[in-house]
């Protein structure tokens, strides 16, 4: 068999073999969480027959944490655009030493555990008015730690075209620095904005080292309650949540497949 | 004169460009003033609570040296070393089986090729606590393993809830993000030096071994240390799989909550910071700045 190709000689085929039980590993568990959240008893098998029962279930009693993940996110995605995408022109327009501190410093909340981060701000600003217990203590943790990805993404894409000159055309045309801005150069770093949007509200949504220690029984996360359930219900209600969680990630996860595809640095 | 003419990064910029108007006028206090929000919020929520914390670890009566009395107390000392060669395990590990699907999924391409790569990429951005059930579904007491060693042996094999379910979690969650780096390292690979190497009488092993492998040094190197680090710090698949597994992110969680020993807790917090943070500054100076981002 080996010489009829030797493209597609034994050691090809234990390759692919090799690679296909890789990528079994990682999609068969999540297949079975999808069937399992949709059979009518896991025990017994697919026989028992499939339902949407486990799934009202999860929304019935978990809609609250669905809810405030995607406030949560969504106050996440305004902050890092407004706070992200002025600090990735700044470090842009002035690339060298001090830019690169800037970027190693943002990236600090990502290299550090979260559970460092969510203790640190706990002991700092646990006992500040109601903060510890509202939703906009949540949302600190999500900021500082997606606030890096917004940046590098359009970073990327900002080093990636030559800003200086298509400002320089529009400036010698008359147009000052808000006009350039607004229609110079944010209608250019339109993908790198796109792929650290898609990565922030994924990031965020999915976000459990920070989130366990900073949640309070009143502002309770998506995976906060998947935690919650996995350790105390049945194996259906976990699955089914899982299930309600995978949908609610997997279009960004497929945009930015498609995104990073044409060409952009996948952050 | 505008500061910016100064700065010699910008080589394309011509010497007699007229000036335009006001638009370049007090520049540099523009882009410090863009700067300035993110600037803010980061030194108010994040470098002030984090000296608070590094404070708080030396703020008992022992002072400074009670980061070396908490590192050396044997449940802590015993905790960091398994975190340490857990991780170093997971990423030998991931490494291992990365470079071998990564390096193929470039060197061929066959029907089907595209789906396959986008499903070993697809768990990349799941949190902890998915991973940690998805590690159930494989080793739980419900999971695959389970059934087919049942079905082999007549004995069940059920291991999530333990150091080796942490294992295979954190090799799941790794395996993604390394095969993309690899990917791409390798795709920037000369396929001249390889045919030279073929043309010189060099069997495909010491090919791989002598001109590969070291090509993609600087690659798996980076994705390693990330690997690394976001093993050593990563809490939600412990917390889901077991409390009892003893990794330095669940000894913190319990000197935190059931203790209330925040002093202990703050010192090991920041040693573990230390740790995931140095691992990835030696990603960055190994690969520059195209390295990716731990999640």
């Amino acid at each position: 068999m080996q010489t009829l190709s030797n493209r597609r000689g034994l050691g090809f085929w234990l390759q692919l073999g090799f690679t296909l039980l890789v990528c079994a590993l990682l999609t068969v568990p999540m297949v079975m969480s999808m069937l399992a959240g949709l059979t009518a008893n896991y025990f017994v098998g697919l026989k028992s027959g499939l339902t949407l029962r486990w799934v009202e279930e999860v929304l019935r009693v978990y809609s609250g944490t669905i809810l405030l993940s995607l406030q949560i996110a969504f106050a996440c995605l305004a902050c890092t655009l407004v706070l992200g995408v002025p600090t990735a022109y700044a470090l842009a327009r002035r690339p060298g030493r001090i830019a690169r501190l800037v970027e190693e410093l943002l990236m600090m909340p990502v290299a550090i555990p979260g559970l460092a981060t969510a203790l640190a701000l706990i002991v700092t600003y646990g006992g500040v008015g109601d903060l510890r217990s509202s939703w906009l203590f949540i949302l600190i943790g999500h900021v500082l730690f997606t606030l890096p990805f917004m940046v590098r993404a359009v970073l990327a894409v900002m080093g990636s075209i030559d800003l200086t000159t298509l400002e320089e055309g529009a400036a010698s045309l008359g147009a000052g620095f808000l006009r350039r801005f607004a229609t110079v150069v944010l209608p250019n770093c339109r993908s790198g904005i796109l792929a650290g949007s898609l990565m922030v509200l994924t990031l965020s949504v999915g976000e459990f080292n920070l989130t366990w220690l900073l949640h309070t029984p009143l502002t309770k996360t998506l995976p906060v309650g998947l935690a919650d359930s996995y350790a105390s219900l049945r194996i259906e209600i976990g699955s089914a949540y899982t299930l309600v969680f995978f949908l609610m990630i997997v279009p960004s996860l497929i945009l930015l497949q498609g995104l990073s595809k044409r060409g952009r640095p996948s952050v | 004169m505008s500061a910016c003419a100064q700065d010699a990064s910008l080589p394309h910029r011509p010497a007699a460009f007229p000036r335009a108007g006001s638009g370049w006028k007090g520049e540099p206090l523009r882009l410090a003033a863009l700067l300035a929000p993110a600037a803010a919020v980061f030194a108010a929520f994040f470098l002030l609570p984090l000296v608070r914390l590094i404070l708080i670890g030396a703020g008992g009566a022992e002072g400074w040296s009670a980061y070396l009395t908490t590192l050396i107390d044997p449940g802590h000392l015993d905790s960091l070393l398994s975190t340490l060669a857990l991780s170093a395990g997971v990423t030998l590990v991931t490494l291992a089986v990365s470079t071998v699907a990564g390096l193929f999924l470039v060197r061929h391409h066959f029907p089907g090729h595209a789906l396959l790569v986008a499903l070993l990429t697809f768990p990349l951005a799941f949190p902890g606590v998915v991973i940690g059930f998805m590690v159930i579904m494989l080793a739980g007491r419900q999971g695959v393993i389970g059934t087919i060693t049942q079905a082999l042996t007549g004995g069940k094999l059920v291991f999530a809830y333990s150091m080796a379910g942490l294992f295979l979690g954190y090799v799941y969650f790794s395996i993604p993000r390394v095969i993309l780096t690899v990917m791409a390292a390798a795709e920037k690979l000369d396929p001249r030096l390889e045919e030279a190497a073929r043309s010189l009488g060099a069997s495909p092993w010491r090919v791989v071994a002598d001109v590969i492998l070291p090509a993609l040094k600087p690659a798996l190197i980076s994705a390693g240390a990330l690997c690394f680090a976001t093993s050593m710090g990563a809490f939600g698949t412990a917390f889901t799989l077991a409390t009892r597994i003893n990794v330095l992110p669940m000894t913190i969680y319990t000197e935190f909550t059931l203790q209330a020993n925040i002093a202990a807790a703050a010192a090991l917090s920041v040693l573990l910071g230390l740790i995931t943070w140095a691992a990835l500054a030696v990603a960055r100076s190994v690969a520059g700045t195209s390295v990716a981002a731990a999640g």
